[in-house]
């Protein structure tokens, strides 16, 4: 029982650090400029996708 | 002299004095249950559908949303080209960053996806994606017979990696044009909800569109068309079987803050969770699945109340103790390793 809340914690524990990371990673592409990247394709009909190629 | 219900149940459900009238109360109360479950997440999927793709002008004129919004991703597949669109589409922003001549490596997607996988894992897919939403409601048709899985299901499931790592990431990086930009090789060749949402309202609405629309977009009306029609016979074909963006989401199933526990002292291994599970999941065994969806249809039906959908929530309520869940029994989230597979 003991064991298994222990593999729980470390599960929980990997699920933050995750989470973590996941923050820096968003904060470092906006500080890299991929947000515009991301607002310039969204913005515009993306042909590729509704099938015109 | 044991009925042979009794001897399906465990121990703990004999000395709780657990009989079949009980466990068939149980059950019809957990189907009850079910029904509230199924209303609560139908409702949150709308909610979250209107919150996402609720921009109305774009459809009435045919455009689509073009404001700040766009900066930002939203959890589920949604085509940043549907009229409807607030958000961009994760899955469309990746290959975009990925295909520009700029980066190599999107910091802010990854770290995007990474965030919400580590939150809630698929638990994006039951609850909040709008293309999960019309594949439930595709499934509600009646129809003469359903199947619980295709064959070759268990190769199949398979592929949506293979998709995710071919389509998705390697070739919108190596196959470019002259200036060096690549192509978003998912929304082109496969995606269904970008047909759906974007191809076909916008093709439909515009004529200059209508006479541009060759044979990919042919090609592309029907890969949609096979989809839902196998959504019909098949709970959520595209989510067990292509999805890439589920496929990355479930392999954060193991370590999400949302997710099952099984409590292992209640738990009778009965199988009612796995006939329940549209994804056909032994949650008894394996409550992490990364095929799990978190629909919580298995937390409203098991007859012994051995299941639980936590979240962040109850993170924060029990300062990260484990162990207890309120039920006084041992919790276990998953039997085998991290990672484990249906």
């Amino acid at each position: 029982m003991k064991k298994q809340g222990g593999e729980i914690g470390k599960r929980r524990t990997a699920g933050i650090l995750l989470l973590a990371a996941g923050a820096v990673f968003m904060a470092v592409g906006i500080y890299r400029g991929e947000m515009a990247t991301v607002f310039i394709k969204a913005v515009n009909i993306c042909l590729e996708c509704i099938g015109i190629g | 002299m044991r009925t042979s219900d009794q001897g399906r149940q465990g121990p703990a459900a004999m000395q709780n004095g657990a009989g079949r009238r009980q466990t068939e109360n149980n059950r019809s109360a957990g189907r009850g249950g079910k029904k509230k479950g199924n209303r609560l997440r139908l409702f949150v999927q709308l909610c979250f559908t209107a919150l996402t793709n609720g921009y109305a002008a774009g459809f009435a004129n045919t455009t689509i949303y073009a404001g700040d919004l766009k900066h930002f991703c939203v959890p589920g597949l949604s085509c940043y080209s549907c009229p409807g669109a607030f958000g961009a589409c994760p899955l469309g922003s990746l290959q975009a960053v990925l295909g520009s001549r700029n980066f190599n490596f999107s910091f802010y997607i990854v770290g995007f996806l990474m965030a919400v996988g580590a939150l809630m894992g698929r638990f994006v897919c039951g609850w909040l994606c709008p293309f999960g939403l019309v594949q439930d409601l595709l499934y509600r048709i009646p129809f003469v017979k359903k199947f619980r899985r295709l064959p070759g299901d268990r190769w199949l499931r398979y592929l949506k990696y293979v998709i995710l790592v071919g389509f998705v990431i390697v070739l919108p990086m190596t196959v470019v044009d002259i200036i060096g930009q690549g192509s978003p090789w998912f929304c082109k060749y496969i995606c269904p909800s970008g047909t759906l949402m974007a191809g076909i309202p916008l093709v439909a609405g515009d004529p200059g569109l209508q006479e541009a629309a060759g044979g990919l977009f042919l090609w592309k009306v029907a890969v949609l068309a096979v989809l839902v029609l196998l959504s019909v016979v098949v709970y959520r074909p595209f989510c067990r079987y292509l999805c890439p963006l589920g496929a990355m989401y479930g392999v954060f199933n193991p370590v999400s803050l949302c997710r099952l526990q099984v409590d292992r002292e209640i738990c009778t291994k009965c199988g009612v969770c796995q006939k329940t599970c549209g994804m056909d999941i032994p949650v008894w065994e394996k409550p992490a699945s990364m095929e799990c969806i978190r629909c919580g249809d298995c937390v409203k039906a098991c007859p012994h109340g051995a299941i639980r959908l936590t979240g962040p929530a109850d993170l924060i309520r029990r300062g990260g103790a484990v162990g207890n869940a309120g039920t006084g029994g041992a919790v276990e989230s998953s039997a085998g390793s991290v990672g484990d597979r249906h």
